[in-house]
């Protein structure tokens, strides 16, 4: 097979791309729960703003990837060609599980836990800390599993703007006309979709538990 | 006597109606004040309007001698004992955890908390240890409402609100849990504030009843003259009783 040919000729290339994907999924998704998360928080509080800024990251949602790298790419401190725009790409997509996850996570709370977690004297912090975030923790995670799902394949469209990952292969192969290059970045991304939901869905499995 | 509660010409409205309104009463130290009425009444609102889950719109409601406006709302929550008809213990803290829910909030040291837990869980007769480390999903209707007792007492309150603690029982736990909840009022000489709309437990729990209907309370007196009312709440009870009574001498 050609395939395994190339693979194993250029080994410690797809390597060097496999940890590049990595990384791009893992600190946006990372950066897009350091905003999504207290974003749905501050939702659940001030419900009157849920519309609009889940409207919003719904719009952000519906831009085709190649357009909002390219609307990035010219654009000071945000953008440029690397790794920076496909980041900032890629944390706003994600932005839209999580932020629904975590306000879907906390509104689900039975009523009455939070009725009684008030009537016993916890303030906001203590109710957020103890009861909320550890109930919520299972539905938010699920959040967290599908916007790393989502980054990773958003990801191949990086290597448009020059942030490297497997998409690298993909581009180059349609450019080429090559099927074994695409298939070359196309199926390890593939597995590393599945190996990271499959992985997260662990995790996701375990905190349910806990939370029930 | 001194009042632990008292509500002075108090309404609550919301956007879409008036809650309740010119209520006026007081709660004497020590005693159980059973608010009955139907579902809608008001209620659980007076109960909320105690602890502040809600805020009077008008009047004031004032607990030991100082209004609640002036209270810190968390402070007068800790010092309140309240159990709701849902119970709402926390499914994710074992049943230690959640009867020490309030101690542990109010700081207390650890020993003393461990102390607090298994003097509570012999008030309402559960086994301290057999219990401590169980999940409330775990346990049956019964047990958890008086784990839900339990932890409204755990801070030692000198006043408990409880809104339709038995409700949700079957006729049977219901009833042993009142008999348990009579015995121990008893003994602890709490002042409660409870609220039901089961006439019998009313007048088997209450030292003195009050009417509500409609947001506002109708009539409010001792048992043994509320025996008496001809509220059709109580008329109606007290004709099912005497016809029970009267159909048993017959046989």
């Amino acid at each position: 097979m050609n395939l395994i040919n190339f693979l194993q000729t250029n080994f410690s290339e797809l390597l060097s791309y496999t940890f590049q994907h990595l990384f791009l999924a893992v600190v946006s998704t990372l950066i897009g729960c350091a905003i999504g998360i207290p974003t749905g928080i501050l939702l659940t509080r001030r419900p009157h703003l849920s519309k609009p800024i889940l409207g919003i990251a719904n719009v952000v949602q519906t831009i085709p990837s190649p357009a909002l790298l390219g609307v990035l790419v010219p654009l000071p401190f945000l953008g440029g060609i690397g790794p920076r725009s496909a980041i900032v790409a890629l944390s706003l997509y994600s932005l839209l599980p999580l932020i629904r996850s975590t306000y879907a996570g906390i509104n689900g709370i039975d009523r009455a836990v939070i009725e009684a977690g008030r009537g016993m004297g916890m303030n906001d912090r203590q109710l957020l800390t103890q009861v909320q975030l550890p109930l919520a923790a299972g539905v938010i995670f699920a959040g967290i599993r599908v916007a790393m799902v989502l980054s990773i394949g958003i990801a191949t469209v990086a290597a448009l703007t020059g942030a490297g990952g497997l998409g690298m292969y993909i581009f180059r192969g349609i450019s080429m006309l090559d099927n074994t290059l695409i298939l070359a970045g196309a199926i390890p991304s593939a597995i590393l979709a599945l190996l990271a939901d499959g992985v997260l869905g662990l995790i996701q499995k375990k905190l349910t538990h806990i939370s029930k | 006597m001194a009042d632990t509660v008292r509500f002075d010409n108090v309404a609550c409205r919301v956007q879409n109606g008036e809650l309740v309104h010119d209520l006026s009463f007081s709660v004497n130290e020590g005693e159980t004040l059973v608010l009955l009425g139907r579902s809608g009444s008001g209620k659980t609102t007076t109960l909320k309007l105690v602890n502040r889950l809600l805020d009077a719109t008008s009047g004031q409601v004032v607990v030991e001698g100082r209004a609640v406006s002036d209270w810190d709302p968390i402070e007068l929550r800790r010092r309140i004992g309240y159990v709701i008809q849902e119970i709402g213990l926390f499914p994710h803290f074992t049943i230690r955890r959640n009867v020490s829910l309030v101690p542990s909030l109010l700081n207390w040291q650890s020993t003393r908390i461990e102390e607090r837990y298994r003097e509570v869980m012999k008030l309402v007769d559960l086994d301290p240890s057999a219990f401590a480390d169980r999940y409330p999903s775990e346990l049956s209707g019964g047990q958890r409402q008086r784990i839900g007792v339990a932890r409204a007492l755990a801070a030692n309150p000198p006043l408990l609100l409880m809104d339709e603690p038995f409700g949700a029982l079957d006729p049977i736990t219901r009833s042993d849990l009142q008999m348990q909840f009579r015995a121990l009022q008893q003994t602890l000489k709490k002042t409660v504030v409870f609220v039901t709309h089961d006439v019998s437990e009313a007048f088997l729990l209450g030292d003195r009843i009050g009417v509500m209907e409609a947001g506002s309370l109708m009539e409010l007196d001792s048992r043994k003259k509320m025996m008496n009312s001809n509220h059709p709440l109580i008329h109606s009870f007290r004709n099912s009783v005497e016809g029970f009574l009267k159909q048993n001498e017959s046989d």
